[in-house]
This record gives C-alpha cells, structure tokens and sequence, in this order.
C-alpha cells in the first residue's frame, strides 16, 4: 500500500529562539532550519512499513519555500521514495496546509497517510486533524504504536489518563507523538542516492487552493522571563521557606 | 455573542479543566452553553449545570460519544456549533484530537491553546514551545479555539442552576472503533489540576525510586509528574510527562527533583508560582528558574525533605 507522509521546515530544535525587537515574530534569518522532530518520526514509522512490507511506495510531501527541498531530500535519503513540493514563500497555515494536502491525497489515493502531531514553530497540532476531516479519513492522533491488519490499522495514542488503543478503517490518517520510534540517521550512500529519486514541484494555485491566511499574528513577544531565586543550603532551610516564605505547604 | 464550551469528562465526572474553559468563555463574554457529549453521563451534565455562569447545558448522550472518537465529536460539535459565535474546549488530548476537525468541517480556522483573551476575536498564545508569545486575530465569523487550563482559574464549580436539554443527534462516522485503553489508576491528584506536584527526571536512576517521591508527594497531597527524560527511559508511563509534549502544569509549588531542565520541560512548568530543584549539578539550568534551589544529592535529600514535612504537616 501507498503511504504519504508530510514533512515541515522548521526551525532546528537545538536552536535559541528569539523574538525580533519589532515585535513581528520570531528571528528566522541565517538560522538553522531542520525538518520538524514529530515528521521524522513520521517518516521513520513510513520507513518501518516499508520494512515490513506493509507499504509499498512511500511519497512524502512538504509545503514551503524552495528551501524545504532539503527536507523533502532528508526524507527520501532515509527510504520515501519520491517526492513532492508544493512551492510558496507565504506563511501557509493549518487549514489552508490541510486543503493542499488533501489535494495531493486525492491524487496521490495513498491508504496511510502519516504527519507529525504538532510542528515546534507554531505548535498548532491541528493539520492531521483537519486533513482526516476534509477527506472524511479516521484519525489516530498523538500514536505510540502503528500496526497495520489487513483494511484497518490499529493505532494506540497518548491520551492524558495513559494509553488508548483505536482501530480505523482504511484510509486513514496518523499523527506521531514522540515514543512511536526513533529515527535513524541517513547513511552517505543513501544521501547521494537521494539526490537522483524524483521531486516534482507545483504550487498551491496549481492544486487550486486559495492559502490566505485566516489568522493575522498581531504581534510576538518574548515570554516574563523568570528569576532565579536563592539557593538554601539545607532540606530544613528549604522546608522553613516554603513553610514561612513562600507560604505554600 | 453565544458561546459553546465542549466539557471534558469522563462520563461520570466533569473534569475541572471544563470549568477553566468557561472562565475563559466568560473573559471573552456573552451567552455559555456547555455541551456534555458522552454515554449514560447524565451525572456530568448535572454537574455542568452548577458551574458558575453557565446558561444551558446540552446532552448529546450515545454509544457513539462514549469513547469521545475524533469523528463523531467532531461531526457533532461542527453541527450543534455553528450557530454560536465561539466555540470551546480545553486543549487535552480529547479537545486536540477533535476540535481541529470541528474548525475544518466549518472551514474555519482553529486557535490553540490559548493563554489570555485580549478581546472577542483575538487572543494570546504561546508557540515555539513557549519560547514565544503570540497575539492572534481571528477573521473567521466562528472562532474554534482550544483553551490552555492552566491561564484561566477555574469558575466556581457549585452555585450555577443551568437548564439541562437533551440533544437528539447522533453522529457515527463508522470510521474508527475503540479497542481497549490502559488507564492510570492513582489516588493521588490530577496532574493537571494539582496544586502542588513532585517530579522526577533522569537523575532518578530508575523507577523504583519514584517511590520516594511519592511518599513525599502524598505527605502534600501533590500530584508526581517527571520529565521526559524519565519517561524515555522508561522509569514511569507516558501519561506522568511534564512538559511541552506532556501535560502542562502550573501549581502553587512544584519541585523539581533530578531535572536538569531542559527547554522543553520548562515549557510544561514554568508558570508554576513556586519552583523548588533540587539536583546535584549546581549548573543544571532548572536553577535558573527555580525560586528554592537545593544542590544536593537526592537520594540525601529526598528522605531528609520527607523527614522535614513530617515535622512541620
């Protein structure tokens, strides 16, 4: 079976966020930009199909500036197989990333298609949602586990009181919390071979999707920062101040 | 303006999140109605309609919500919500799971997580987990927007005398079915509504350990919580996580027990009113936002803090 997989250019997890002195948003210039830590795993969990057997072709596909061909190429050096980019310099939000992607889904006609739960930038955690919606796909958000029997997919989430396990018909929709996997590094070799698999690129007027933003961002700002406190020297000074400072036991 | 607050729950309790989200549906003002969507949760809608400032409370109550599935409610939330103005639901994995598809069946988009409320159509929220604030506008005639629990006190939770009316709408999409779920069975407080929490990270060595904290934990009648850290390594279930992927918290006391502090834990406790760390590295960056600091090795100081409580609880 077919497996599509989004992937996001982000900015690298390692890296200090600051927010621009004007206020408009957060500092992107001459850093360094990854794929998004939940759409690696994504891939990676596409990647184990493949292994298994269960997938036959794994398509990924990323929405972005020209730039986020090098996650689109990342992806196909760890095993997907071609690739697609839909082209735009315009900040591309969650709704209007899910209508690019179900376009592609109703071309493409995959039986799995797999998306990081959130991305670290916006931390929005809406996009798998509301590709599942629009294409009238079962979900199985936040996943720890993915197992694929015959033409349904059992899928067991995070939820907040502990573990649930869902079983969803055929096609559906994945997102992927942290403990799904972990994500191998892309060999050389496999990084060169990247480079010849195919990318095929179009833009969202192509696929007929308007993207103009429904949220404006009024302004970013930098979170109260916090002071340190004091250091205490013992547990009993410790207990004294929480009991008579602080007042909160 | 009318507003829908979705409630959390358990088909036989509300949970206090829902009473955050409609303190934040009250900041935002206007008529609230609560929806209680479940499986023989007759109690829950009860409750609901003793919250404070709550105007009516709608029952969808059918197999197909007892398992709160992302299709179903998400069907039937698009359907019973669009004729308010705001609709609402706290940001757990329940609200994450279905509101998104809400906003998509109404082709609006969706706001998450929000912190405060700066007017009826713009709000506050942190992204790059929590590295930054942003303040949003929403254009869409329908605002879907999840609430952080943790921003808003919670509406008292007694007082209120809501009508209850029982919706006759059923929404199965056939799409997903449950199997079986794996719950967390604790005496302890909840770990998002704690008002004191005692977590541990790598610095723990194992789960067996956690034990200490416990012993601690249920000496304040606190919620443990862990980092990731510890939850990677398998000491304690996913569902202790504190953090920008875990639970996000904000007690009056938190202590932070071999956490070294890693930007994304801070991101689920940093609002927290008084942190405590205790680690041995005196470097370790929780220090620098930690009211009490106590470099110490733990398995010192964690029996000598229990000895410590006995005496002044």
């Amino acid at each position: 079976m077919k497996v599509l997989v989004a992937v996001k250019r982000v900015i690298d997890y390692n890296v200090k966020v600051r927010v621009k002195p004007d206020n408009t948003g957060v500092d992107l210039a001459n850093v360094k930009m990854a794929m998004n830590p939940f759409c690696e795993i994504a891939v990676e969990e596409a990647v184990r199909l493949k292994e298994k057997g269960v997938a036959s072709e794994i398509v990924v596909v990323s929405i972005g500036p020209k730039a986020a061909q090098e996650q689109i190429r990342t992806a196909l050096a760890l095993g997907a197989d071609r690739g697609i980019h839909i082209e735009t310099d315009e900040e591309v939000q969650s709704l209007e990333a899910a209508k690019l992607l179900k376009s592609v889904v109703e071309k493409e006609e995959p039986k799995l298609v797999i998306l990081g739960k959130q991305s670290i930038d916006s931390d929005n955690n809406q996009t798998g949602q509301m590709l599942a919606a629009l294409t009238g796909m079962g979900q199985g958000t936040f996943a720890s586990e993915v197992v694929v029997e015959g033409d349904k997919v059992n899928v067991t989430r995070e939820i907040d009181g502990g573990l649930m396990t869902l079983a969803l018909s055929l096609p559906a929709v994945v997102t992927t919390d942290l403990r799904l996997n972990e994500p191998r590094y892309a060999s050389l070799p496999n990084i060169m071979k990247a480079k010849k698999k195919p990318l095929e690129s179009m833009s969202p007027a192509d696929l007929g999707v308007d993207i103009a933003n429904r949220l404006s961002t009024l302004k970013v700002e930098a979170p109260a920062a916090r002071q340190a406190g004091v250091k205490v020297a013992d547990v009993a000074e410790l207990v004294d101040k929480l009991k008579n400072e602080a007042k909160v036991i | 303006m009318s507003i829908l607050v979705i409630a959390e729950h358990d088909n036989s309790s509300l949970k206090q999140a829902t009473l955050n989200v409609v303190a934040a549906a009250k900041a935002i003002g206007g008529d609230i109605d609560v929806l209680v969507a479940g499986e023989n949760c007759g109690a829950v809608a009860e409750a609901a309609a003793k919250a404070e400032g709550v105007n009516k409370v709608l029952v969808a109550d059918n197999a197909a919500y007892g398992h709160f599935l992302g299709e179903n409610l998400g069907e039937l939330v698009a359907e019973v919500g669009k004729g308010y103005s705001h609709i609402l639901a706290a940001a757990g994995t329940t609200g994450k799971d279905f509101m998104p598809r809400v906003a998509a069946l109404l082709d609006v988009a969706q706001v998450s997580d929000i912190i405060r409320v700066e007017s009826e159509d713009t709000f506050v929220r942190p992204i790059y987990a929590g590295n930054a604030i942003a303040t949003v506008k929403a254009n869409d005639a329908i605002k879907v927007i999840t609430v952080r629990p943790t921003g808003f006190d919670p509406v008292a939770g007694e007082g209120g005398s809501a009508s209850v009316e029982q919706l006759d709408i059923v929404k199965d999409a056939g799409l997903s079915a449950f199997v079986n779920e794996e719950l967390a069975k604790s005496d302890r407080p909840d770990l998002g509504s704690a008002g004191i929490v005692v977590s541990g990270g790598r610095g723990m060595q194992n789960g067996d350990n956690f034990k200490m904290l416990e012993q601690v934990a249920d000496l304040l009648g606190a919620a443990v919580g862990a980092s990731r850290a510890a939850v990677d390594a398998g000491f304690v279930p996913n569902d202790m996580q504190v953090g920008q992927t875990g639970k996000i918290v904000a007690p009056q006391l938190y202590i932070a027990v071999g956490i070294s502090g890693a930007i994304q834990h801070l991101a689920g406790m940093s609002d927290s009113k008084v942190i405590v760390a205790i680690n041995k590295d005196e470097e370790a960056p929780i220090f620098q936002v930690a009211d009490y600091g106590l470099v110490a090795d733990l398995f010192e100081a964690v029996p000598q803090l229990e000895e410590e409580l006995k005496k002044v609880l």
